[in-house]
């Protein structure tokens, strides 16, 4: 029997959840230390939560669990949905953002390997739509509420949504800089007056860029290490920088600047932590590119025109639906063909 | 577009995009070498062995004839099977000896199967035959081509193809360059770099004889940079010669692949369709030219090959092995397999295989036998689903887009795979090597290919079969045609001057019921059960031209190519030909029928009954007798059908 080649030399699946995990560190780190504590516990319940449906569902489907759970892939999704949530989420918005991604939008497609969608930004969408109050409504980086909670206080506001006697719900939290800019800028404000409020920081938003930050971090971390390849990042920051800057060009006093498009929102993660899902992305080197601008150019259009805060997860769930028409339109020339 | 992409790759690996003489192909991977194990030692001449096993398929190409009879006493270097056809090699004794057997034996082939050898108990003499050395210089190249077919010298990288071939002058292709391949990409393997050490002289020597048969103006010689010593023995020995020179590449597995390394020292690109001939290209093994230059200065023909022994033994080691020596000799020079040994493997670690027993002679394409223990081949884990990662896709020296082939080969979806060029695919395994899923993709390929050629075959068979098939059914018709014609003919001149034989034309078309109506009975309800025949007859006709496409289709695609597949081929073939036989049969009987009416027909018109039929010839009265048989047949039927289809 010919079983050739005998020798191997790749990290496997799990390995590669694993990096991406680690690449993810920092930046919870810096989120914890912006936004407090809570988010581990809500980074803890997400993984329970990922993992328990998990196995439910390959119990279900009479797959072997072990194998399937150690491939860590449901962990990546749930650490990934944790951190686009607003930080003091309600516990049950976590479980039930969590149950839809795992559930839904992966092991019912097929699972690990034959979801059509980021499970992470299926569960985004739907949580986002669903109850859009409490998905928006964002505390205030530590560094700036009016009270600063600590760990417990937090702890007992993510489970019993009840906040410590003396403090109302208006002082620990605030707009984030993407919502405050798109309402101010309808009352005919100018974009540079209104990036002159304490919640803007250098780049982007006060705090929230240090988080973003460490995620360049950890984005360049898994570029090092060859965990995802160069096309999508590189064209997904270049084409939100492009098309922002064009806005900006042309009315400055109306378009943010392309720094603050690239150090706000989700930017980042979505750069080097969500659109380089490997299974719902293309894999010809072309089509990652056209993927990764067509994810910058949906998310900049949504974050100006659309009527949502930050637009990465509706532009990615769009771009997924293309990746088949994608991938056959961006076949790479084959050794001694002339042309496909 | 793609400009920028190609520069911003090479500028994030870190590669130059400059002026490099080596011009790099895509992918490619960086396997172990594990090549210094066997290179410490000398190449060694292994003993003569008490029993020499010489497979009759040591080539790509035609089983040779056997010339020797069991008993005989052979000398070495006599031909002991003469290469039969063109593509074929012959085969010589390595030894002088007698003949012992010629018989079944294992071969080292992946299938496991037995097939033709030539056993030779060698007498230790070792006694040359006469040879013949050649002037190759002075004399013409025909000859010089034609003695080659008897030398059994076939390409010794480990693709066997018969040597002849590659130098014939084709008369269309000029060959402007000669590359000599001594990349020696795959792990482990060393029989090259060690003959390049020791015998750097004679190689090139044997390289001139190659460049004067093709007619070549360049030669190059692609060497890995992990040989240094092979290098500069080859450079120095390169040195007094002009047009010819030492071209160092990067360890890069598969740069070893002919189109590989035609890409890296001259930047060609074969295209997919066509030879490296047909852009003046020809690529010879090192060991290749080396042979060829003692059969032509020595008159020496191939029996023996350098095989490095390596892998899990106590001494690896690189061998001149004699043909037809038993793996166990060559084990034992080795010093003996180390504990733990499970099997061996013939070739490289990336596209060898497990050979199916350690009772297989060495052959003209073993180049490596490595000894494979759970540690150094570690099983791989079971495989997980493909995650898209495209690894492969980056690993493939022919920039194939291996992820989608193996979703069109598991899925069965092979027009499709054929579409993404899965016949470029050389099958060196950097996928595999790279998938962080452990995805068995070569064996997809594998799969998918023998499948692929086995329904091409079956296609090309059932439509020459349909294409005989129409032309007979044409042919039954004119006959029938030119019989009818001929029976009115008698008939109008025998009896009536009315009769039109143009009426006997359009009778098939006619039902039964347009017939006259004979006044008894039973005479009616035999018609009508003649009719109904005849409707089915035609409803399963134009039913079977109507599937005769799909048929063949779903035919070709259940013939299973015999060596990958579990499935019960034959069982499936054999049904597919009792479905043809049986289309076939109705088709026959229609025609029958068809031919029995015009008969009837044109008797009735010119007043006969199609019962007097002494005068007709022996044939038309046994298709008489047959149709008869059939209307019996037909009333059988009718009854066993009972009332309720009858209205």
């Amino acid at each position: 029997m010919n079983r050739s080649p005998y020798i191997t030399n790749a990290p496997t699946v799990s390995i590669i959840m694993l990096k991406v995990l680690l690449a993810l560190v920092p930046g919870i780190f810096a989120y914890a230390w912006i936004y407090g504590g809570g988010i581990l516990v809500t980074i803890s319940l997400a993984t329970i939560t990922a993992l328990v449906s998990e196995a439910a569902l390959l119990k279900l489907r009479q797959r072997p669990i072990r194998p399937y759970l150690s491939d860590l892939s449901a962990v990546v999704t749930a650490w990934l949905l944790a951190l686009a949530l607003p930080p003091l989420a309600p516990w049950w918005l976590v479980v039930v953002g969590t149950f839809f991604a795992i559930v839904i939008a992966k092991q019912l497609y097929g699972g690990l390997g034959y979801n059509p969608f980021n499970p992470a930004m299926v569960g985004y969408a739907v949580l986002l739509i669903s109850f859009p109050i409490i998905m928006t409504k964002w505390p205030a980086p530590l560094i700036l509420a009016q009270t600063k909670l600590g760990f417990m206080d937090q702890l007992q506001f993510i489970f019993s949504n009840t906040l410590p006697a003396n403090v109302k719900i208006d002082a620990v939290t605030s707009a984030t800089p993407l919502d405050y800019l798109k309402t101010q800028l309808m009352l005919k404000h100018e974009v540079y007056g209104i990036t002159q409020a304490p919640i803007f920081g250098v780049w982007g938003a006060k705090g929230g860029e240090f988080v973003t930050g460490a995620y360049l971090l950890g984005g360049l971390y898994l570029l090092q290490q060859r965990i995802i390849s160069w096309h999508l990042p590189t064209a997904f920051l270049t084409a939100l920088a492009a098309i922002s800057l064009a806005f900006y060009a042309v009315n400055p006093a109306h378009f943010a600047n392309p720094l603050f498009h690239l150090m706000s929102g989700a930017s980042m993660l979505c750069a080097f932590f969500i659109i380089t899902d490997p299974i719902s992305g293309p894999t010809t080197p072309r089509g990652k590119l056209y993927f990764a601008a067509g994810v910058a150019i949906l998310t900049y259009l949504i974050r100006v025109y659309g009527g949502y805060p930050d637009g990465v997860a509706f532009a990615v769930l769009l771009m997924n639906m293309c990746v088949p028409l994608i991938d056959a339109h961006t076949q790479p020339r084959v050794f001694g063909h002339t042309k496909n | 577009m793609n400009a920028i992409i190609q520069f911003a790759s090479k500028l994030i690996r870190g590669q130059s995009a400059g002026a490099d003489t080596v011009h790099k192909f895509h992918g490619g991977v960086h396997p172990d070498g594990q090549k210094q194990q066997s290179t410490t030692q000398p190449i060694a001449k292994l003993a003569i062995p008490e029993k020499l096993v010489l497979p009759l398929r040591q080539h790509v190409g035609y089983i040779p004839k056997i010339k020797v009879q069991v008993g005989e006493r052979v000398l070495k270097g006599q031909m002991l099977a003469e290469a039969e056809g063109t593509l074929s090699a012959a085969i010589h004794a390595p030894t002088s000896g007698i003949v012992t057997a010629i018989a079944d034996e294992i071969i080292p082939h992946p299938s496991g199967l037995p097939d033709m050898c030539i056993t030779l108990t060698p007498d230790g003499q070792d006694e040359w035959t006469t040879l013949r050395p050649v002037d190759w210089r002075n004399t013409d190249k025909k000859t010089l081509v034609a003695n080659l077919r008897s030398s059994g010298i076939v390409g010794l990288g480990g693709a066997t193809f018969p040597t002849h071939i590659k130098v014939r002058a084709d008369g269309k292709s000029s060959i402007h360059t000669l590359v000599i391949n001594a990349a020696e990409c795959e792990p482990y393997i060393t029989c090259d770099d060690m003959l390049m050490r020791e015998r750097a002289d004679e190689i090139v020597k044997g390289m001139e004889i190659v460049k004067f048969l093709l007619g070549a103006e360049n030669c190059i010689v692609g060497i890995e940079d992990n040989k240094p010593e092979a290098t500069a023995a080859m450079a120095a020995a390169c040195k007094a010669l002009p047009d010819t020179s030492v071209k160092v590449v990067p360890t890069l597995y598969p740069s070893g692949d002919a189109r590989r390394l035609i890409h890296l020292v001259l930047g060609m690109e074969i295209p997919h369709d066509k030879r490296s001939t047909d852009v003046g290209v020809q690529v010879f093994n090192v060991a290749t030219v080396l042979a060829i230059y003692r059969y032509f200065t020595y008159g020496e023909p191939a029996v023996d090959r350098i095989v490095t022994i390596t892998g899990s033994v106590n001494s690896p080691q690189n061998f001149e092995v004699l043909f037809g020596t038993p793996l166990q000799t060559l084990i034992d020079a080795a010093g003996g397999t180390k504990a733990g040994t499970t099997h061996f493997i013939m070739g490289g670690p990336m596209m060898g295989f497990d050979l199916p027993t350690i009772n297989v002679p060495i052959t003209k394409a073993a180049n490596c036998i490595i000894a494979a223990t759970p540690d150094l081949f570690a099983p791989p884990p079971p495989a997980m689903p493909c995650i898209r990662c495209a690894r492969c896709a980056d690993a493939c020296p022919v920039n194939l887009q291996p992820q989608e082939l193996y979703w069109f080969s598991k899925s069965d979806d092979f027009e499709k795979a054929r579409d993404y060029n899965l016949f470029d695919c050389i099958e060196c395994g950097c996928c595999t090597y790279v998938c962080p899923s452990n995805i068995p993709l070569v064996q997809y390929y594998r799969y998918a290919k023998s499948e692929i050629i086995a329904a091409d075959k079956a296609k090309e068979a059932a439509d020459l079969a349909r294409e005989r098939n129409e032309f007979r059914l044409a042919r039954i018709e004119r006959e029938k045609l030119e019989r009818a014609q001929k029976h009115a003919e008698r008939a109008a001149s025998g009896k009536t001057e009315g009769t039109k034989t143009e009426e006997t034309k359009a009778a098939p078309a006619k039902t039964a019921t347009e017939k006259p109506a004979a006044d008894t009975a039973p005479d009616d309800a035999k018609k009508a059960a003649i009719a109904a025949a005849i409707e089915r007859a035609k409803a399963l006709k134009a039913a079977a031209a109507q599937t005769g496409d799909a048929q063949n289709k779903s035919e070709t695609v259940s013939a299973d190519a015999p060596d990958t597949s579990d499935k019960p081929a034959l069982t499936e073939d054999e049904q597919a030909k009792a479905e043809q036989a049986k289309k076939d049969k109705q088709a026959l009987i229609a025609a029958a029928i068809e031919r029995a009416k015009a008969q009837k027909l044109a008797a009735a018109q010119a007043g006969i009954t199609p019962r007097n039929v002494e005068d007709a010839s022996p044939a038309v009265q046994a298709e008489i007798s047959e149709i008869d048989a059939m209307r019996e047949k037909a009333k059988q039927a009718v009854k066993v059908q009972g009332s309720d289809s009858e209205p």
